[in-house]
């Protein structure tokens, strides 16, 4: 027996590649680099992994003006997946730099000189979760799609669960894993419903069966989508499929939630937006409403849950929700407008996410404590740097113009109402009314409290203001960039269109 | 340098200056100075915008347009008209001077006080000079953000209920304003005032006017007025109420009336009795005031709503008042805060119950606050004299009665001014008032003696502002065409 394999285009693989080669480089450091060294060795190679990433899909954007499939029509090589890659990488590489100061499971050895024993396994799965990540958005059919969204869900469970000393972070991890598979085998059994109506898993295949065989009514093809919109809806914390958000985002290591909340978020959205316009652009009148709908219920859960909660951590897990919505109404339309604004959007948003969570792991260290309201007080004061840049990512995600959030919601108002979708702009603009409420409260927290009223005082009762914060310079450099990317999108908004409009262009809209 | 260059660099400037005192690490003293150089240098540069200002010519001038983002039809564009002018120029004045004001008084925390200062100072000047929808949005909101800062950090015991009751307020408002903007921008497939066209749609433009209405504010919207000036510091209730305010009532001239003319002469009757309402009622609450800043925050409210009165009577003697009485109101008004500031630092308080007597050995505090007081209260021959009488006699050539209204407001503002001045400075000495209490010191006349100047001079010669506001004989024919 002759297998014939397809002829692969290793060029157009080869930022995924290249992450998997440094994840597995990373690991073996873990076994041969000595320990003194191995922190050094570790975030070396996952910097240069993701550079060398980096530099790869920006030259596949470049040497990409025409999009197509390869692999025997497994993986797009186009602008959208590159681009894409390119947010995903970015904010791998200052997650990368927060994990240095801030690395995941130090707090399960209280000997020291044993921390740096996990910190290339960390780098391993940081980097295997990022290559899943940077398939999964160039996924061209229901099998690549299925097994890329596995691949870093997995790997991102494991980082959830590795600090299994503490309380939160098993926990999170367990229900991560729970709720996640649930979804992921949603997903997989609504593709299964889409290929034996269709019988293609590609996406353009599909696209053609239920084009040529008039299905758009067909209750296969409906349910299917219907589950597959389910199945992704849970990756991209949408609700009324967020239930595990608030608690994983809390429980998991802050870089992890730090680099989760960006980047999943990114390849979630990007991926479904292709998956709906490529393969179901006949049933648009459905999923359309859909997401729209989805949108709704997001806007409303995140933003009022969030009202409610004191920990930051939450809070900012229900505003990653009701930010959500505001992609999702971009989303929904479907439209060149709606992939230029999702494409947008996402950029001084994975920054500001990135950003805010940073911010919450110095304070973090530093108190020794969960990061609630009532012990965030002083702390614009005591870090002037980190409380302007917080205070920068929060109004940007409230939409006030210092951040590219601004012209990111301007952005998705306008594709919903150039869809004729006025009732989304009104709910949009009524639920970034409620947002800034709690929003405000943070920067209330940091900076409209004296310090002297911090009640905390945690681990031997040291009071917290007055000590002198530990230096964390690389948290400070990872900080800066995504300020300076969150406040750049703002005046740089033709150069990052421009950008999404080429990325739009490989999508059949 | 080409004269354009002077509108951008009046909006950019105090931005570089608050990046800049973020940045370096300045003493106190040295922080201040540098802010208040950065202050001076804006009205430097407002002489010499003002200095290239062509009266005699129409449309929009120094305009500089740049590409935003060119897919939707977005653009960094400014330029000034003549009454932006001098809305800018109550900008730039009144932000000197209170900044000057919290550099005498020393606040804490210099570096971010004083660069919140600037910021606000920048994105005031860019409400009034953009000529693009979504920019004058961008500025419009990015004045909350300092303003919110700087009440909830420097205010007073119930700042918290103060900002939050502002921000809400503001944004309701403005968020809908943002629905309003895409819904115009859209259908018009550009964003640009000048070159847009005129619309029809009533929807908008009361999505429009709820901004406006909001921020000006006028009755029934003024719920967040009275927390928000009696919480902030001193000066920055100036700001607000001399300023800030305006905002709201510069839009309703450029957008709401000049893009929406059939709608706005729809609903006319309706802003007419709001304003009327805003003008008697805050008058009515000015009077029962129990404190001296709640008497000057009441009777802002009372201006706005003279203001929008002769903005909506759609006549020219409405439009040059209304614009005029802008001007002197700001002056007013930031005059009155900062003596109500002098005043609180002396003797802890602003309740006229606590107060009174001020007037014995303190000769000026007692003639400044009452050459104020007495041109606020439009005695006849003050720059508010002019501005009230031009809008009324506008507003009558509408209809009679808003005339008769307006005119009643007016002895109401009598009343409560003179109440404010005798409970302040003369009748029995109040309990908190010690003969410790100084006289207003050399500091802070350099900061309120020139502001009352300008009152005097505009006084001498309204017209330099009622005459000079609008291209041509006709401010209604300058409004119908767009100030094109």
């Amino acid at each position: 027996v002759t297998l014939h394999t397809p002829p692969i285009d290793w060029f157009g693989l080869s930022p995924v590649l290249t992450l998997i080669g440094t994840s597995f480089a990373a690991l073996l450091c873990a076994v041969l680099v000595p320990r003194a060294v191995r922190r050094f060795a570790g975030v070396g190679i996952a910097v240069a992994g993701f550079i060398a990433g980096i530099v790869l899909a920006v030259w596949l954007y470049v040497d990409t003006p025409d999009g197509h499939t390869i692999a025997a029509g497994a993986y797009y090589r186009d602008r959208w997946t590159s681009l894409g890659q390119i947010i995903l990488l970015a904010v791998g590489l200052a997650t990368t730099l927060l994990a240095v100061e801030h690395m995941p499971g130090w707090s399960r050895d209280a000997d020291p000189s044993r921390r740096d024993d996990h910190v290339a396994e960390f780098l391993a799965l940081l980097l295997a979760s990022a290559a899943g990540m940077a398939f999964f958005v160039g996924a061209a059919n229901l099998i690549t799609l299925f097994l890329s969204l596995e691949w870093f869900s997995i790997t991102l469970y494991v980082m959830c669960a590795i600090d299994y000393d503490l309380e939160g972070s098993l926990e999170a991890g367990l229900k991560y894993l729970i709720v996640g598979s649930f979804g992921a085998a949603t997903l997989l059994f609504g593709s299964a419903l889409v290929y034996g109506a269709t019988g293609s898993v590609s996406f353009g295949g599909i696209a053609d069966a239920i084009g040529a065989q008039g299905l758009t009514g067909d209750t296969f093809v409906v349910v299917g989508i219907a589950l597959i919109i389910a199945g992704l809806s849970f990756k991209m914390s949408a609700a009324p499929f967020h239930m595990w958000t608030p608690d994983v985002y809390e429980g998991a290591p802050t870089t992890v939630t730090a680099w989760m909340s960006s980047a999943t978020k990114v390849a979630a959205m990007l991926l479904t937006f292709r998956l709906m316009t490529t393969a179901f652009p006949d049933n648009q009148h459905l999923w359309g409403w859909a997401f729209a709908i989805i949108a709704t219920i997001s806007l409303a859960i995140g933003n009022f849950a969030a009202l409610v909660q004191q920990n930051v951590k939450r809070i900012l897990a229900y505003s990653a929700i009701a930010q959500a919505g505001f992609m999702l109404i971009g989303l929904s339309t479907g439209s060149a407008l709606g992939a230029r604004a999702l494409m947008y959007y996402l950029i001084p948003y994975s920054a500001a996410a990135f950003g805010s969570f940073a911010i919450i792991a110095a304070r973090e260290r530093e108190l020794g404590v969960p990061v609630t309201l009532e012990n965030l007080a002083g702390f614009g004061w005591e870090r002037p740097f980190l409380g302007v840049a917080m205070w920068f990512f929060v109004f940007g995600f409230a939409g006030l113009p210092l951040t590219g959030g601004f012209v990111g919601k301007f952005y998705v108002f306008a594709a919903a109402y150039d869809h004729g979708w006025v009732w989304l702009v009104i709910v949009g603009v009524l639920a970034t009314l409620v947002s800034l409420y709690y929003y405000l409260a943070i920067v209330r927290a940091m900076y409209m409290r004296p310090s002297e009223e911090l009640q905390v005082l945690p681990g031997g009762g040291v009071a917290v203001s007055g000590g002198a914060p530990a230096r964390e310079r690389l948290l400070h450099v990872a900080v800066g960039a995504a300020l300076i990317v969150a406040v750049g999108s703002l005046f740089a908004v033709q150069p990052l269109i421009d950008l999404a409009e080429h990325a739009a262009g490989s999508l059949p809209l | 340098v080409n004269a354009s260059a002077y509108t951008s660099l009046l909006i950019w400037l105090p931005v570089a200056g608050a990046i800049l005192i973020w940045f370096l690490p300045l003493s106190r003293y040295a922080t201040g100075s540098v802010a208040l150089l950065f202050s001076f240098a804006e009205v430097g540069l407002w002489i010499k915008q003002a200095a290239h200002f062509d009266f005699s010519q129409s449309g929009l001038q120094m305009s500089q347009q740049a590409n935003w983002f060119g897919d939707l039809g977005v653009s960094y564009h400014v330029g000034v008209y003549g009454f932006s002018l001098w809305l800018v120029g109550l900008t730039v004045v009144g932000m000197a001077a209170c900044t000057a004001y919290g550099f005498w008084v020393g606040r804490d925390r210099p570096r971010a006080y004083f660069g919140l200062m600037l910021l606000l100072t920048g994105a005031t000047v860019g409400v009034f000079e953009a000529q693009d929808l979504l920019l004058f949005y961008a500025f419009f909101e990015a004045m909350l953000i300092p303003l919110y800062i700087l009440i909830g950090v420097w205010g007073g015991a119930r700042r918290m209920e103060a900002t939050v009751k502002f921000v809400i307020y503001t944004m309701a408002g403005s968020l809908l304003m943002l629905a309003a903007i895409i819904a115009y921008g859209l259908q018009a497939g550009t964003f640009d005032l000048v070159s847009g066209p005129t619309s029809g749609s009533r929807w908008l433009f009361l999505g429009f006017m709820l901004a406006f209405v909001i921020k000006a504010p006028l009755f029934p919207f003024h719920g967040w007025l009275p927390d928000a000036y009696r919480e902030a510091p001193p000066e920055v209730a100036a700001v607000l109420s001399g300023v800030i305010a305006k905002a709201g009532l510069y839009g309703m001239l450029r957008i709401a009336i000049t893009k929406f003319p059939e709608p706005t002469s729809f609903y006319r009757t309706a802003v007419l009795a709001l304003a009327a309402a805003a003008l008697v009622y805050g008058s009515l609450l000015a009077f029962r005031a129990p404190d001296f800043r709640g008497v000057v925050a009441y009777s802002s409210l009372a201006q706005s709503g003279l203001i929008a009165l002769g903005l909506f009577a759609g006549t020219d003697l409405g439009f040059d008042g209304a614009v005029l009485q802008m001007v002197a109101h700001g002056l007013i008004s930031i005059s009155l805060f900062l003596i109500a500031g002098a005043v609180e630092r002396r003797t802890t308080t602003g309740e006229f119950r606590l107060l009174g007597g001020m007037a014995r050995g303190r000769p000026a505090l007692a003639t400044l606050l009452m050459v104020v007081g007495v041109i606020s209260l439009a005695v006849p021959g003050s720059a508010s004299f002019a501005g009230e009488f031009l809008i009324l006699a506008g507003v009558y050539q509408r209809a009679w009665w808003w005339a008769v209204i307006g005119a009643a407001a007016i002895v109401l503002a009598a009343m409560y001014m003179l109440r404010l001045i005798s409970a302040v400075l003369h009748e029995a000495r109040g309990s908190t008032v010690s003969d410790e209490a100084l006289d207003l010191r050399p500091g802070e006349l350099a900061l309120v003696v020139p502001l009352v100047a300008g009152l005097l001079f505009l006084s001498a010669w309204p017209a330099g502002i009622s005459n000079h506001s609008f291209f041509g004989p006709s401010p209604t024919a300058a409004v119908r065409s767009q100030f094109k």
